[in-house]
């Protein structure tokens, strides 16, 4: 049958149902207003017929109940009226009861009974208990449940609760408890058979179906907790276990998830904690299937709010072990239910993780325990591969840390590394990236090398390739992010204190180290810098830590650096390792620890000569070299010319000319340097700068040769610059007229017919020229420098 | 036209009254013509006391060789129609032979008359009470007049009465276990009891409680047999499951029911019986019927 075809025939139905219940209303009315009780009684029971379609859907069927629920209430103000002129009530309860057709019958019995207690000539106690038994008559799932849903609300304001004016007389609320208690049962029983009604392949169909009619079987529950007679000792000995059995007994998936959670949702939560027992005990006897972590999620979530509400609630908690005993539960739960998906059990330990972290954040202990219940879940099973499950993981380990915003806390949990162990590898990235962000939000600092053990231990995701083949489409841009977060997390591992400090950095470093070639190169450097940090604070403090026995000095430091180092240029990663190696030297320097320092050097003129080899990174690393080795002051002659002697020497080694040029001219700065007692060996500038016109030259003939046209006149340019430097820093060998022949070469280039113009060459030359026309003009000592030099 | 209806008309007019008819219960009755009359009633062992009046029509007299009056207890048998057995017949002469020439009341009784069975009105069977006036006449037909009465008998509840109770079902089907409180019911009894499933491998629609009259008269094999369905009252809408209990309340009153009437005169007998219907969703009916004795409590 076509979905669309039977909406259409049932909306059909549906208006011939409402058709002849509103032509039997017609009737009804004219009998009720001409007070001929027979006729309304035969009016109202035909009209009440219609209500007995098998055909409708629940959904439409709820229409037509309304309308003849509208027509009811008005045969129950007739019927009260009866009364009044005489009508014995009971009569009419009997009268009514002559209808042959048992769902009209009932329908009017209600009405009745309605009546019947108002009128209290009979005790309510006796007229619900048989109406409700009355109604068994009904077992066809959706008619029942709306006739029981009609007696629910027609006797809701009628049932004998404490202050009610139908309490008495032997009436009491126990009685209402047990009425409302068996048409829930009853209720619900019919609502439970509607699914092994029909065919088996219209078991969605039958679920929405169901579903639509949950609110009939729930407003119960909703009932028994409006009654003021029930108070915890009912709740507890009474109405709990009764509702449980019912729920756990009618072995339905749908019904006990529902009614769990409608039970967790209209009783106060005051009465949840102290039956907290009771209500987890029926959770390991729900069908396996039922989705048990959303409800002990909403418990526990309704708990925990409830805990949080007030100060004063706490100390019930603690009184009823809410943890212990929620704990226990929930390990029975997943203990009964072998079959549940590992995601669900993981789920249950996050909410009971929840639970435990807004009650109880002072409990560590407790925290550490749901997660020492999951790794024992989770141990012997295979890595989780189940995405769900695997993003709870993430949820669980999440938890603590966002709660305590301070890993700090989270590294206190030994059961924390063991669950991230049943992570994939890329979810314990993930999980890696979560805490290291969260170590960076708050600015944490992790300040003991036991938690910093404890940190890696978690992200080691990030710091180490797992023993598994690395999947090929890991992204560049992702490990690079990873790994710039790792990196960024070495900077937030610190303690003042030095040799805490150096503890960490070496834990950093054995891990790290472990890293593989592509990570050095990320983690290396800031854990160098770290290192070199604490020399510098080393350094300032000197003076104060002497006579101490101090294991941390920076020559130790340095001395793992250069492993750490060496490490990284075996990667090889030779460029940066010699970054660092002149990071390092300098650092060296600044201690006054010049064998250190030499050592540095020395490492990085090796890595020089045997790893760099492009031309371009050559002239980087010369550069660099020439750099730190100028500002280097703790040299001796010997040292120092030897380092310097090499640095030049690879300086004119350079592949191109013109590269070439440019590092000789940076050299003549390793013969001069503006410091107290720097080194000022004016000869040998003269002679770089000497040496680099020469380059300059033969770069030029090169071009000519080459190209035809000679190469652009930057080179000498740049060494004019150079020579003015000198020239005004006093360099005595930097005369004026050397400077005035150099000008001259320049113009004389640029004039020559076969070299090309070039728009920044001429600019720069200008702009030196401009300056010179300025120093002059200033008068003064430099005016007179510069005098001699003509433009 | 009129002389000619006035020639065979009765010539005079007869009217049986009875002594207490104002203080006297009536109940309706239904005549042979399909209408009903109100009838005073009865019970065995009354005294029925009365008058006969008969007065001729104005300027007439009637002529008679005597006037009686006659208690008849009749029954009659369908098939044997207009063949009245009379199982009860008291006679009081009222007058000797003679003329009437105006109104005479003739005071007639009949003291404790044994009436041992109850009118009724069946569908093969009818059983009567009358009262029939004749006046007697030579050459001419005699001019009868009846009055019919209702004879009900009232017995004490019954010492002994038992509640019905069986299990009955159908192997690997249907097994059900129902109880009628009681096995005697008076005619405005309420028949309380419950149908408890003890097993159910059928879809049942629903089940309803009957309840059937059997009327037999005859004997041999002018036998007739004939049931009726007095009531059909559902119990139950829809499919149980195993397990669950359906009551039971049933209230006679609506129905019109006599009592159970076994044998009378070795004329008829009527039977009344609780048939528990089951029926499944392919309108298969599955059943069980049980007889109940109904009696008329005295009220």
């Amino acid at each position: 049958m076509l979905p669309d075809a039977g909406s259409e025939d049932e909306e059909k139905w549906l208006a011939e149902g409402i058709a002849g219940l509103q032509h039997n209303a017609f009737y009804m009315h004219r009998a009720l207003d001409s007070n001929n009780l027979r006729d309304a009684l035969k009016y109202s029971a035909q009209m009440l017929s219609e209500l007995r379609t098998s055909r409708l859907s629940p959904h439409k069927y709820y229409e037509l109940y309304m309308r003849a629920f509208d027509e009811l209430r008005k045969l129950e103000m007739f019927f009260k009226e009866e009364t009044k002129r005489g009508c014995s009530v009971i009569d009419l309860y009997e009268l009514v009861q002559h209808a042959g057709n048992i769902l009209p019958r009932l329908y009017l019995l209600c009405t009745v009974g309605s009546v019947c207690i108002k009128s209290k000539e009979t005790p309510a106690k006796e007229i619900l208990k048989d109406l409700v038994e009355m109604c068994r008559g009904v077992q066809h799932p959706v008619r029942g449940l709306f006739l029981r849903s009609y007696l629910s609300q027609i006797s809701r304001d009628k049932l004998p609760d404490i202050g009610s004016e139908y309490e008495g007389d032997g009436d009491s609320f126990i009685d209402a408890v047990e009425f409302v208690l068996q048409n829930f049962t009853e209720m619900n029983k019919l609502w439970v058979r509607m699914q092994h009604q029909g065919p088996v392949r219209e078991k969605e169909k039958r679920d929405k179906e169901r579903s639509e009619l949950r609110d009939l079987v729930g407003k119960n529950l909703h009932v028994l907790s409006q009654i003021d007679g029930v108070d915890l000792d009912i709740y507890k000995d009474t109405v709990l276990p009764r509702v449980l059995e019912q729920v756990v007994n009618c072995k339905d998936e749908l019904a006990q998830h529902y009614l769990m959670d409608c039970i967790i949702q209209v009783f106060p939560d005051e009465y949840h904690l102290q039956t907290l027992e009771t209500l987890l005990s029926a959770c390991p006897q729900l069908q396996p299937t039922v989705d048990i972590m959303t409800v002990l999620s909403q418990l526990m979530d309704r708990l925990s709010n409830y805990a949080t509400s007030s100060t004063e609630i706490l100390p019930e908690f603690l009184q009823v072990e809410a943890f212990a005993k929620l704990s226990n539960a929930i390990g029975k739960v997943i203990d009964s239910q072998p079959e549940m998906p590992i995601v669900g059990a993981i789920t249950l330990y996050v909410s009971l993780l929840k639970f435990t972290l807004r009650v109880h954040p002072d409990r560590l202990d407790y925290v550490d325990q749901v997660l020492g219940a999951c790794v024992k879940k989770l141990s012997g099973k295979p890595k989780i591969e189940d995405n769900k499950a695997t993003k709870q993981i993430v949820a669980l380990l999440s938890a603590p840390v966002e709660k305590y915003n301070d890993i700090d806390t989270a590294l206190k949990l030994s059961n924390y590394p063991r669950i991230m162990d049943h992570l994939d590898n890329a979810t314990k990235k993930i999980m890696a990236v979560v805490i290291i962000q969260s170590i960076m939000k708050n600015n944490t600092y992790i300040s003991t090398a036991d938690k910093v053990e404890a940190l890696f231990e978690l992200i080691k995701g990030l710091i180490k390739d797992m023993d598994e083949i690395q999947d090929e489409e890991l992204d560049e841009e992702d490990f690079k992010e990873e790994q710039n977060s790792v990196a960024r997390l070495i900077h937030m591992l610190y303690n003042d204190d030095p040799e805490e400090m150096l503890e960490i950095i070496q834990t950093v470093r054995k891990h790290i180290l472990l890293g593989g070639p592509k990570r050095l190169a990320f983690t290396v450097p800031p854990l160098i810098f770290s290192a070199l940090k604490l020399v510098r604070r080393l350094q300032a403090h000197e003076g104060d830590e002497v006579g101490e026995d101090v294991s941390t000095t920076p020559k130790k430091i340095f001395q793992i650096l250069n492993q750490i180092i060496e490490a990284l240029s075996t990667v090889p990663s030779s460029e940066l390792s010699l970054r660092l190696y002149l990071q390092c030297a300098e650092a060296a320097n600044d201690c006054e620890l010049e064998p250190v320092a030499y050592e540095f050097f020395t490492q990085a003129f090796i890595l020089y000569e045997e790893e760099v080899a492009d031309s371009k990174a050559q002239v980087t690393a010369i550069h660099l070299i020439i750099g730190t080795l100028q500002r280097m002051t703790v040299f001796g002659v010997e040292n120092r010319d030897t380092l310097t002697h090499k640095a030049t020497g690879y300086s004119a080694k350079l592949l191109k000319k013109p590269d070439q040029c440019r590092a000789i001219y940076a050299c003549s700065h390793l013969f001069w340097v503006e410091n107290q007692d720097g080194i000022k060996d004016g000869e040998r500038v003269l002679l770089c700068l000497k040496r680099a016109i020469r380059i300059a030259n033969a770069a030029q003939q090169m071009a000519n040769v080459t190209r035809g046209s000679s190469g652009p006149v930057t080179l000498f340019v740049e060494i004019l610059n150079k020579y003015l430097y000198f020239f005004e820093k006093g360099n005595p060998q930097i005369t004026s007229s050397a400077i005035q022949g150099l000008i001259e070469l320049i113009m004389n280039e640029m004039q020559s017919d076969n070299s090309p113009s070039d728009p920044s060459a001429d600019s720069f030359f200008s702009s030196t020229m401009r300056y010179i026309q300025f120093q002059k003009q200033k008068g003064g000592a430099i005016g007179e420098k510069y005098e001699p030099i003509k433009v | 036209m009129n002389y000619l209806i006035g020639a065979f008309k009765s010539p005079c007019n007869i009217k049986i009254t009875f002594s207490d008819s104002k203080t006297r219960k009536q109940v309706s009755i239904k005549k042979e013509n399909g209408q009903t009359t109100m009838v005073p009633l009865f019970q065995s062992q009354e005294t029925i006391a009365g008058e006969v009046s008969i007065e001729p029509f104005h300027g007439k007299k009637v002529e008679h060789i005597g006037v009686k009056v006659e208690l008849l207890g009749q029954i009659e048998l369908y098939f044997d129609r207009g063949n009245f057995y009379d199982f009860t017949s008291l006679v009081r002469e009222l007058d000797v032979p003679g003329e009437i020439y105006e109104r005479k009341a003739y005071p007639f009784e009949f003291s404790t008359v044994e009436m041992p069975y109850e009118s009724y009105n069946g569908v093969n069977v009818r059983l009567r009470y009358i009262l029939k006036v004749t006046i007697s006449r030579n050459y001419v037909s005699n001019i009868v007049e009846y009055q019919e009465f209702c004879v009900r008998n009232y017995s004490a509840p019954p010492t002994i009465n038992n509640s019905i109770k069986m299990e009955v079902g159908i192997e690997d089907c249907l097994h059900i276990e129902f109880e009628y409180n009681k096995s005697k019911y008076h005619l405005k009894d309420v028949i309380i009891g419950k149908i408890y499933f003890l097993l159910v491998r059928i879809k049942i629609k629903n089940m309803e409680l009957e309840i059937r009259r059997r009327e037999s008269t005859g004997s041999g094999p002018n036998t007739y047999v004939e049931t009726e369905t007095l009531a059909k009252f559902e119990l139950m809408d829809g499919a149980p499951v195993r397990g669950e209990s359906i009551p039971i309340r049933l209230f006679l009153s609506p129905y019109e029911l006599t009592p159970t009437y076994r044998n009378i005169n070795n004329k008829y007998s009527v039977k009344y019986y609780l048939n528990l219907v089951l029926v499944d969703e392919e309108d298969r009916r599955y059943f069980k019927q049980q007889e109940i004795t109904v009696f008329r409590l005295l009220e």
